[in-house]
């Protein structure tokens, strides 16, 4: 089974490239010079360099002995919450400010739900020396006030965006827009695998590098490369991709998707989108959506900003179709509870995001011996208020 | 003969197409509106689907969108109130509507649905050419459909010559890259823009639209093109007390 994108821009019936022609110019442009750019050797080269000297990588696998101890299996973290900027987020956008640059682009525009892709963003361009436009949802702002000034300390300009539920749809919806209205010198570094083809393969590729590393630190480790689960959280998706990716032909490693199930996934206030979506097109590939009826999208909610997204990826459209991996979901109280246990017994915060994908241990069934990588996607300390409220700590 | 390509052949002036959006202001205003815009001496009209995530539109088509679908507008409820469209106005009309909903009540549905109450064409701006080629084209066809592109100021010469064998209607012009609701700004670069198509001699007619408000911007339009599409600037008409009586002016004032 191929699980990658096809010459069309498509994963069985998911993806292709659903955009209005005032984008198509940048589009097409990128799909035909984006593989050309990964593969050129001073390409690589930079990236590496930045991927090591800027960002800290590779990021350690490690083996969570006490978390371990409770679930009764040998649980891996992949700890990309040590990343530069604090999640997994950095990989894409400093694989995308390179393509910017190559592509002679001066403005760089982007969305950011939970902000980690806005200051990742902000951190690039300021390194690159690139103005930086960053749309945020206005309730997002709010919850993730740190990030926001983070972003205005790197020279960001962060702009609300008060339509619709003001959250993550909202600022894709305002950042494609501002690139409709920008289309000769600006470059949109979307972050996630979500969007118009190229941008799932694209983004999934620069975040391939945490599965490419997990494998051979596996090796290391166990003698073995391949574990028996990998478990991610997926809001759109990207930071699941890069943990599935090299993973994807190996048949017996099972891949396991947490989405976001808010209030529960009958409570009207969920953003569990394998669940509760069906087939359609949103902001430009066509993939699962929730929506209406009519075909108006729904608009999700999740306490973690991150995940608070009506969509997935089209390439894990496909994954849940073709059942190569299991999507499931966990509600907001699972994933805080699983994010105070983190802290206490291993004496790492991880994001609310990240949370969600660790609280879905307690639902698994293990054998002694089962290796189990979890992606640790992010870091804790831009969910500190919304933890302090939670717990009233 | 489709009533569009009958009104592009019979053509003695410049056209004036309107756009304005389903269920706005009121869920029954739809065919009210119409009907008033014919009488005012619009030359055809695009009647636009509400949508929750209308990339391509500025703030005031947004918050129309919204309203609409608060009041109850849905595809099923249009083609409900379009039974009448027939008995009650007489010029083309085009439905524009981004893809998702057309999708989910079913693309060759859809179309039948357009024939029956006679709507004339379509307009989907996130549709892209080649899902129409080869997914879609026959059901347009088969009802005597008109899919409408779009071309911008970076769209290549070869492109447009596709998208010209393509369409069957008429191919439509933005003055910009730039979402509805932006003021025309006639730069030479515009004109420029709009004389390379006009002298590219393709076999559509065309249209400009977005940024068209007043007379000036609509004669100018009509310098390089077939006509102009008023969307924005109408919309906003429809926020005010008693926008029906102000109707003809508006319209006139368009025309000069
Ligand atoms: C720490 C963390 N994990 C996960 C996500 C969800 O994004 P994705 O599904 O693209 O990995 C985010 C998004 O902001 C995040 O900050």
């Amino acid at each position: 089974m191929n699980y990658q994108v096809d010459e069309k821009g498509y994963y069985g019936v998911f993806g292709g490239a659903y955009i209005p022609e005032m984008l198509y110019p940048n589009i097409k442009e990128l799909r035909e010079k984006y593989l050309e750019f990964i593969e050129d050797p001073k390409f690589q080269e930079e990236y590496v360099m930045l991927l090591k000297d800027y960002v800290g990588r590779p990021s350690p696998l490690f083996l969570a002995e006490r978390l371990s101890k409770k679930y009764g299996a040998k649980i891996y973290l992949k700890r990309e919450d040590l990343n530069h900027t604090g999640a997994h987020k950095i990989n894409n956008t400093v694989g995308q400010i390179l393509v910017a640059e190559r592509l002679g682009k001066k403005r760089i525009i982007a969305e950011t739900g939970a902000g980690q892709h806005g200051v990742a963003t902000a951190t690039v361009c300021a390194l690159k020396g690139l103005e930086c436009i960053v749309y945020m949802g206005a309730v997002d702002i709010e919850r993730q006030a740190p990030n926001v000034a983070r972003m205005k300390m790197m020279g960001a300009t962060v702009i609300p965006a008060t339509s619709g539920s003001q959250t993550l749809k909202d600022a894709t919806n305002e950042a494609l827009r501002d690139w409709i209205n920008h289309p000769t010198d600006t470059h949109y570094i979307l972050g996630s695998v979500v969007g118009p083809h190229p941008y799932p393969d694209m983004v999934a590729r620069f975040q391939s590098i945490i599965s490419e590393e997990t494998k051979w630190q596996l090796q290391e480790k166990t003698g073995k490369s391949t574990p028996d689960y990998v478990l991610a959280c997926v809001g759109g998706g990207s930071n699941a991709m890069g943990m599935f990716y090299h993973f994807l032909n190996d048949e017996d490693v099972k891949l396991i998707a947490v989405e976001a199930a808010g209030k529960g996934v009958d409570s009207g206030e969920s953003a569990a989108t394998t669940l509760l979506g069906k087939e359609g097109v949103l902001h430009g590939s066509r993939s699962l959506v929730m929506q209406t009826e009519d075909g108006q999208v729904v608009e999700p909610y999740s306490i973690s900003a991150g995940l608070d997204y009506p969509g997935i990826g089209p390439q894990h459209a496909h994954l849940f179709t073709s059942r190569r991996a299991l999507y499931v979901s966990i509600t907001d109280d699972e994933a805080m509870q699983a994010g105070m246990e983190l802290s206490k017994l291993e004496g790492i915060i991880p994001a609310i995001e990240t949370a969600h994908a660790l609280a879905y241990l307690d639902k698994m069934k293990f054998k002694e011996d089962d290796v189990v990588v979890v992606c640790l996607s992010g870091r804790g300390d831009k969910d500190l208020d919304t933890y302090m409220k939670y717990f009233g700590l | 003969m489709n009533r569009i390509n009958q009104l592009f052949e019979q053509k003695k002036q410049s056209l004036l197409s309107i756009y304005f959006t389903a269920g706005y202001p009121d869920l029954n205003s739809t065919l009210d509106i119409a009907e008033a815009l014919e009488k005012a001496g619009a030359d055809f009209l695009e009647i636009g689907i509400p949508y929750s995530d209308p990339l391509a539109d500025g703030p005031v088509i947004q918050h129309s969108s919204l309203t609409a679908i608060n009041n109850g507008m849905t595809i099923k409820v249009l083609f409900e109130q379009l039974k009448e469209l027939r008995s009650r106005v007489t010029i083309p009309v085009l439905l524009m509507g981004y893809f998702n909903p057309l999708l989910q009540y079913g693309v060759e549905h859809f179309c039948s649905s357009c024939k029956e109450v006679g709507v004339d064409g379509m307009i989907i701006p996130d549709l892209p050419m080649y899902e129409y080629e080869d997914l879609y084209e026959e059901y347009f066809s088969l009802n005597e459909i008109r899919n409408v592109f779009l071309i911008t100021p970076q769209t290549s010469d070869e492109r447009i010559h596709k998208i010209d064998e393509l369409s069957n209607g008429f191919i439509y012009l933005l003055s910009s890259s730039s979402t509805t609701g932006k003021d025309l700004n006639v730069s030479d670069q515009t004109e420029n823009y709009f004389s390379r198509i006009k002298n590219m001699q393709l076999k559509n007619p065309t249209m400009i639209g977005f940024g068209i408000s007043d007379h000036t911007s609509f004669a100018k339009a009509s310098e390089y093109a077939d006509g102009a599409i008023v969307g924005t600037a109408f919309v906003k008409l429809l926020e005010k007390d008693g926008f029906m009586e102000q109707i003809p002016e508006f319209i006139k004032g368009l025309k000069g």
